[in-house]
């Protein structure tokens, strides 16, 4: 049967599980039966395609297998039930096999309602994280716990917990109405720009990135603009991820040592991934409804335009951060717009805007608000006012390589001084 | 047999270590890369955790309503940890002889730090004990 496998199974099962659970839940109601029935008709196609060849229908394939799967259950309970004296389940929820067909816009809808259903505001950041790396992302969970340097177990309860949750709630199994879908898109958003996060911020050296995060954030963000192509801000995320993750190989050396912005080597910069994003956020903004991961995509993109760190048009960076700390409340946001205003007007400035945020104890207590003032106290010649807060910020980072870094900063200024005082 | 290495510091070693030239602390860096790969490669590497610093630190107890009451003041003298590996070895030797070597990690000017490493037997589950 079947042909011979040429793109990795992995890769074909991945792309397969959302649409195949999306199914099985619409049928049988029942999220957390649904799950592990689709993860284990996953596990016999991982044993079988490989010796078998791939079925010619590889999506109604996983669909029969889980359905059988489901049926078992749905008939083993209703025996229990029986033996028990209770309700009997009606057999016409028992669905026919047969009626199964090819991808249609229905199982596509199936996919969106899942990504709504696992990144749903009832449950906590972390358990939509994981669950929509199993469930939509159809990594297993040792692959999820791995990448998030837990235990499986752990892992295994956090899946097991959203579900529950998911249960309790009592959320429904269908599209959200016009106005809850653009807020729960927001969810959604968030949840990925999160995994994607998780991948790039928490690499400590070329060997020991963890990429496939990023990789799988980049991934699931692209199948949702397929589902929804006409909403910019899944655009600007997606293209936010191409240009950030185009800088990867330059962020940390050999050693995993990081390596800012302004000191990365661009020739390592990869050009393929800068073209998809700025071609994708230039195409995207003229469309007028302007979002935060648009104007972040669009700074990245000048960031990434930039040939030497010194052709960086702060300019146009200030103005895209004036129009963000207008829409959000993030904090970083406003420590970004000082810094941006110091490249163009010079430290004095910048200090100026720091200072002005002094009350607000959510950017104070960060370790960027020290390391910013370093960085500015440094350009505006306060060598012993930047040591000070370079290891202010040493103290409260919670990165191994950032800290190391931002020691490093304080140790050369340091003894920039020291050398200073000796010749004078 | 697993034993784990904890580093400890005070407040005032912290400090101190915040002042290493940029030789030093580059030095000592490298020092605990290698020494974590050395772990992993002779096989008796299980896990490793280097902590945040002390400032942030609070010792908490819960209250009557079992709400949590913190207290973030210390004396200078007290000590902190400021990382740990757990290995698996054949003998509590072996478990002293790697704890020495992570000791004699590199401090100002390159001379070994010999920074006390505190070394305790973490224990098995009861299985082991034969109950």
């Amino acid at each position: 049967m079947g042909q011979p496998l040429d793109i990795p199974l992995e890769q074909i099962l991945r792309e397969l599980t959302p649409q195949v659970l999306g199914t099985v839940v619409r049928r049988f109601r029942d999220f957390a039966a649904a799950e592990d029935a689709v993860q284990e008709a996953l596990l016999v196609a991982a044993t079988q395609w490989p010796d078998h060849g791939l079925p010619e229908n590889p999506r109604a394939w996983l669909t029969q297998v889980a359905f059988r799967r489901m049926t078992d259950q749905v008939r083993s309970e209703s025996a229990r039930r029986r033996r028990e004296g209770q309700m009997v389940l009606e057999a016409s929820r028992v669905p026919n096999t047969t009626t199964i067909d090819s991808a249609s816009q229905e199982e596509e809808e199936d996919t969106l309602v899942l990504l709504f259903m696992c990144c749903h505001p009832a449950l906590t950041l972390s358990s939509a994280i994981a669950l929509t790396l199993r469930a939509v992302g159809g990594l297993t969970t040792a692959e999820i716990a791995k990448a998030f340097l837990v235990p499986e177990a752990t892992m295994a309860q956090r899946i097991s917990r959203a579900k529950q949750s998911i249960k309790d709630s009592g959320i429904p199994f269908e599209l959200p109405t016009k106005q809850i879908r653009a807020q729960r898109l927001r969810a959604v958003l968030h949840v990925l720009y999160l995994i994607f996060n998780e991948g790039y911020t928490s690499s400590a050296g070329p060997q020991l990135q963890r990429v496939e995060l990023s990789r799988e954030a980049i991934r699931l963000t692209r199948s949702l603009r397929e589902l929804l192509s006409d909403d910019a801000e899944i655009a600007g995320l997606l293209a936010l991820m191409l240009l950030t993750d185009a800088r990867r190989l330059a962020r940390t050396n050999g050693e995993g040592d990081l390596i800012p912005l302004t000191q990365q080597d661009r020739t390592l910069w990869d050009r393929q991934q800068i073209a998809e994003g700025v071609a994708l956020i230039s195409a995207t903004l003229p469309k007028g409804s302007v979002g935060p991961y648009q104007l972040q995509a669009a700074i990245a993109a000048l960031h990434d335009e930039a040939a030497r760190a010194e052709d960086t048009d702060w300019p146009q960076i200030l103005a895209l951060y004036d129009l963000l700390r207008r829409m959000t409340d993030n904090p970083m946001v406003a420590l970004n717009y000082a810094i941006a205003s110091a490249m163009l007007h010079g430290p004095t400035k910048g200090l100026e805007l720091l200072d002005a945020l002094k009350a607000d104890t959510r950017i104070t207590n960060h370790h960027r608000w020290d390391a910013v003032q370093a960085h500015l106290l440094e350009m505006a010649g306060d060598r012993d006012g930047a040591v000070k807060h370079y290891r202010t910020a040493a103290g409260k980072t919670g990165s191994l390589p950032e800290r190391n870094y931002l020691l490093m900063q304080a140790a050369r200024l340091s003894s920039e001084l020291r050398l200073g005082n000796g010749q004078r | 047999m697993k034993y784990i290495l904890m580093m400890n510091a005070t407040k005032a070693n912290f400090d101190m270590y915040a002042q290493w030239s940029k030789e030093d602390l580059q030095r000592n860096v490298a020092f605990m890369r290698a020494f974590s790969k050395e772990l992993k490669d002779s096989g008796v590497f299980v896990a490793t955790e280097g902590l945040g610093w002390p400032n942030e630190a609070r010792i908490v107890r819960a209250g009557r309503d079992g709400e949590p009451i913190t207290d973030g003041v210390f004396a200078e003298s007290k000590e902190f940890l400021a990382g740990y590996w757990i290995v698996d070895v054949e003998s509590p030797d072996q478990a002293c002889k790697i704890a020495a070597r992570v000791s004699a990690a590199p401090g100002p000017g390159g001379t070994a730090a010999s920074m006390p490493i505190e070394v305790r037997q973490v224990l098995t589950s009861f299985t082991d004990l034969g109950i």
